[in-house]
């Protein structure tokens, strides 16, 4: 009879953050900053129909980067959770933190029980009414959350991403100054990418129900030439 | 509540109709009701295209048997940008339809990225209604109209319902509810075809105000609590809904000519 080979749980959960993350890092770079009427979010995307950003509710957003049709499914979970919940309790009662520890729940369960851990990265963003209650949750592909502040970067190349963009971001600053600022950080010392090549959306307070907008590639030449 | 994530082969994909039922939450159902309910009943509705798309319009009366029961309901109401339904019949059901029904449409938009053709959101409609049938025939009956702006045809489109979820699309104009036989009829005298959106909005003002005379069920312009039908337009622009202002001045006119005659 054949004895499984001891895995310690140490060299176990190693190899597996390493599978994940190598799978992320496969990917380009998403940033989410907060400016003064709102959250946007950035991401190279050739892609004019495979979106990375999308609406999960009136004021939610929900952004993936690593293995498309991994975080696709937890969109649509997440878009199911909500419209649930509103739909048997109140539009007021749906959350972004709610929605993040489900998608925590789930993550870290893949991550050690199934046969491979889902090679994504998630960010749940939500507008408040107020800035102040603004929020940007980033889960890992572990499970971990983190309640992040000002800006958030996911993906391959995040660490220095998230540097370049400490050196130049402002908190309450206008929709364009993020955006240069988003695109200039997710280059770095290449070649600025084309507007086509950009997805962009926000989440702004506009007064209205639904507060998530996507950003066509006409509009942002119209914002930063 | 967990998150509800299916198998590859069984998953609801975007009907939200469907996601209730496998989570336990669908409304439709039989129900046995022994003896004649009292519950609110919403009545007249109004629908008709002119030519730069569709104007709907409902009174806003609800009544339980001889009474009155609310003053100020909305009949008619906006489904997505470019749509919008018109409910008559029993109306607990009638305002959970519609609560569905724009669940879905939205629902819908999320998970697959894009609207419902105007024809597949009537479509969608019709199901709904259909799954209503057991509760209709206890007596339980809702009839909606349904109607939008069709970008594929690049005008307004209508459609009115049956009780069994028969989806019947109308060329000019419809009416639901105990009073549309007389809105029907100041209708077919008085729609043209070309007609622009503001006589639209007054024929369908009219079209109320004579079935408000002659139906009891159906309310009239309350001058005194300032409450009028609700008048909505759908045009290319989008769906947009007549100023109260605007309504007590199309009916002040009403009054007048009918006072004159």
């Amino acid at each position: 009879m054949n004895t499984p080979y001891y895995v310690p749980p140490e060299q176990f959960m190693k190899d597996r953050a390493d599978f994940a993350r190598k799978g992320i890092a496969r990917g380009r770079a998403l940033v989410a900053l907060q400016y003064d009427n709102g959250i946007a979010l950035v991401s190279e995307n050739p892609s004019s129909t495979l979106h990375k950003i999308s609406e999960i509710y009136d004021r939610i957003a929900f952004a993936g980067v690593g293995k498309y049709n991994e975080f696709d499914q937890l969109r649509v979970a997440g878009v199911r959770a909500a419209d649930i919940k509103g739909y048997q309790f109140s539009r007021q009662d749906v959350d972004a933190r709610s929605l993040t520890n489900q998608y925590a729940q789930i993550l870290s369960q893949v991550f050690s029980e199934a046969p491979k851990p889902m090679e994504v990265e998630l960010l749940v963003a939500e507008i408040g009414v107020e800035k102040s209650a603004d929020r940007l949750f980033h889960v890992m592909y572990d499970g971990t959350v983190l309640d992040e502040h000002n800006f958030s970067v996911l993906g391959g190349d995040s660490q220095a991403v998230a540097d370049r963009l400490k050196n130049v971001y402002v908190p309450d600053t206008s929709l364009k100054t993020v955006l240069q600022n988003a695109i200039a950080a997710l280059s770095g010392a290449e070649a600025k990418p084309k507007y086509a090549d950009l997805e962009v959306a926000v989440l702004e307070r506009n007064g209205r129900r639904r507060c998530f907008r996507r950003i066509a590639e006409s509009e942002i030449e119209e914002l930063i030439g | 509540m967990s998150m509800p994530i299916f198998e590859a082969g069984s998953d609801p994909g975007a009907n939200f109709g469907e996601l209730l039922r496998r989570v336990g939450l669908s409304p439709f159902g039989s129900v046995s009701v022994d003896h004649e309910l009292v519950i609110p009943h919403a009545t007249t509705c109004v629908a008709m295209r002119c030519r730069d798309g569709v104007v709907m319009a409902g009174d806003r009366r609800a009544t339980s048997g001889n009474l009155i029961s609310h003053r100020s309901m909305e009949k008619v109401v906006q489904a997505d940008e470019f749509s919008g339904v018109a409910i008559a019949g029993a109306a607990g059901p009638a305002m959970e339809m519609i609560k569905l029904f724009q669940l879905q449409l939205e629902h819908y938009e999320k998970v697959e990225g894009q609207t419902l053709s105007l024809e597949g959101k009537a479509n969608q409609l019709s199901s709904f209604v259909r799954s209503n049938l057991p509760a209709a025939m206890q007596g339980l009956v809702v009839v909606p109209i349904f109607a939008g702006f069709d970008f594929h045809t690049n005008s307004g489109r209508l459609w009115d319902y049956d009780v069994t979820g028969g989806r019947y699309e109308e060329k000019d104009f419809v009416a639901t509810g105990s009073g549309m036989l007389h809105a029907s009829t100041v209708m077919r005298i008085s729609w043209r075809r070309e007609m622009s959106t503001d006589d639209a909005v007054k024929l369908c003002a009219r079209a109320l105000w004579e079935a408000s005379d002659a139906d009891s069920a159906t309310g009239g312009p309350d001058s005194m609590r300032g409450i009028y039908p609700v008048i909505a337009s759908i045009t290319k622009q989008g769906w947009s809904q007549v100023t109260d202002e605007t309504s007590a001045k199309i009916y002040s006119e009403i009054a007048t000519e009918v006072g004159a005659r």
